[in-house]
């Protein structure tokens, strides 16, 4: 039986599309709970990302109840910047109670590029060692090897940077991420398909579902902030140009077009198993591109 | 070695406000070598507090200067004894092991710390120190090309890069190398890049809990090799 939803459709065959949310800063939550209603009929997962970029914020687990409260399928982002393995493990147990059973495990952020650059960074354990934790806690022990009263399972994924300029290394971690448990990957931003076909090529020997990432652009501005601030983000100077070339009005439906053209094609060719969609702070854009990729359509 | 930079000169007068005679304390050894804190730094450091004193135009403190040969040694510091007579406070230009081994030494006499101890590394270049070792007490320096994650990667992971690496630059400081691009490219060039494939599990702090104890145990034992 499958441990979610999500998994169930991870191994249907189906096309798969996820998206994310990124949690408020503060306690105000509507904002975030009209995305995820406006969201949670149209993907087959919503993301809630663990303070991204490290900028503290509403907290991930947080934002999965609420997912579950309004009846989506939640992906638990887990980070190890900010918890040690105990920590780490506490949350798991606790998603896992709640029935949040889909986990992203990422080594996250350097608390360097955050807006609270003098905490202690945690890294107790990294993407890889997480992954292992959670197979291990499902075992029915927790690391130190002591019992569970309660097993939890999960479906858990990681990410891949396929547009890394140094490809190799990467490589080499996605395999680790493999043996270590990994059934899904959602890849950092994709906007070149040739480095996406050439990282299918290798990535298909494995049995593992990949999940391209697609990165909503809103402008030219944005996508150089991108490139200069954003860990993993290096969006090419041609899609630069291009929103850069659009009418002033018309640069977030540009970054709209450019995006669902690329999912389009991702489906079209079958390059890979789906798109996760990461819209940065303008997630009510998010069913406009499933309409010009002409992907609508409620999907549970 | 260790490596520390000198307080700045206005914290080092906030620190002695309370006492008049203040003796500034060198070390001949790592701080000597990082110029925080050698004889040399000592004389420069007397003849800034005396210029600031004079200028504020209210100075009640003077200043004597010496230097060990290391602070962190008590052999060394028995040589302090007949220099203390006057002093209200030693200002010590060594690193934080100086400053303890000084305040177990000498229970009656404050200690201040004149410099931040920063890191064990080494220099670069002329006057630019890099550093190289964090100390975790579990070296796992065979497996990865003698270039250590744990100190050069900012997250000091120890399964690979993460993704945020950019031009072989570190995505907290794009100054500095990512280490896990420099021990793929030793490993690739050693050949062993079979090291970098291999899973490492959750790392052992329990080395951590501080303070740490090393008795010396060379590898002198009876059938270790060396009887």
């Amino acid at each position: 039986m499958a441990n979610s939803l999500f998994e169930e459709k991870l191994y249907s065959g189906e096309f798969l599309v996820t998206t994310e949310v990124g949690p408020p800063k503060g306690a105000d939550i509507s904002e975030m709970v009209h995305h995820i209603d406006l969201l949670k009929d149209k993907v087959d997962a919503i993301n809630i990302t663990d303070h991204q970029s490290s900028v503290m914020r509403f907290p991930s687990l947080g934002g999965c109840l609420l997912v579950k409260e309004r009846g989506g399928e939640p992906i638990l982002q887990v980070t190890c910047r900010d918890r040690n393995r105990l920590a780490l493990q506490a949350d798991l147990l606790l998603a896992y109670s709640r029935g949040i059973t889909n986990v992203l495990c990422l080594t996250g952020d350097s608390v360097d590029v955050g807006d609270h650059k003098e905490a202690k960074p945690v890294f107790d354990s990294d993407s890889v060692q997480l992954l292992k934790i959670i197979r291990t806690m499902e075992s029915g022990t927790d690391i130190a090897g002591n019992e569970l009263k309660g097993a939890p399972k999960f479906c858990i994924g990681a990410s891949v940077h396929p547009e890394a300029d140094f490809i190799e290394p990467q490589l080499i971690k996605f395999d680790k991420k493999v043996a270590a448990g990994a059934q899904f990957f959602q890849t950092q931003g994709i906007f070149d398909l040739r480095s996406l076909r050439r990282f299918m090529q290798y990535a298909s020997q494995f049995d593992v579902k990949i999940l391209a990432g697609i990165i909503v652009l809103a402008s030219a501005g944005m996508a150089r902030y991108m490139n200069n601030n954003v860990p993993g983000i290096i969006v090419p100077q041609a899609t630069i140009d291009e929103l850069a070339g659009a009418e002033k009005d018309k640069r977030l439906q540009k970054g709209i077009e450019i995006a669902a053209g690329l999912i389009k094609t991702v489906k079209e060719e079958n390059l890979c198993h789906g798109v996760h969609i990461m819209a940065v702070g303008n997630e009510g854009i998010v069913p406009d591109i499933l309409e010009v990729a002409q992907l609508i359509g409620v999907r549970h | 070695m260790i490596v520390a930079e000198q307080k700045s000169l206005a914290e080092i007068r906030q620190m002695i406000t309370p006492y008049q005679r203040v003796l500034i304390l060198g070390c001949g050894t790592c701080m000597t070598v990082c110029n925080a804190g050698g004889e040399r730094e000592v004389s420069f450091l007397h003849n800034a507090l005396r210029l600031a004193e004079s200028r504020s135009g209210n100075g009640i403190h003077t200043f004597s200067e010496y230097t060990v040969k290391r602070q962190c040694d008590y052999e060394f510091l028995d040589s302090l004894v007949d220099k203390i007579g006057d002093v209200d406070a030693i200002l010590s230009l060594g690193c934080g092991i100086g400053v303890q081994a000084i305040a177990e030494r000498l229970p009656d006499l404050p200690v201040l710390p004149g410099v931040n101890t920063s890191f064990m590394g080494m220099a670069e270049e002329w006057g630019v120190w890099d550093e190289r070792c964090a100390a975790c007490g579990d070296c796992i320096l065979a497996e990865t090309g003698g270039i250590c994650p744990i100190t050069r990667c900012t997250k000091g992971i120890l399964n690979g890069p993460c993704a945020g690496t950019k031009n072989g630059k570190c995505e907290a400081n794009k100054d500095m190398d990512c280490a896990w691009i420099l021990i793929y490219k030793r490993l690739e060039r050693l050949g062993q890049l079979d090291k970098m494939r291999r899973y490492y599990p959750l790392r052992n702090f329990r080395t951590i809990p501080r303070p740490r104890r090393v008795a010396s145990k060379a590898s002198i034992d009876v059938g270790e090799g060396n009887g």
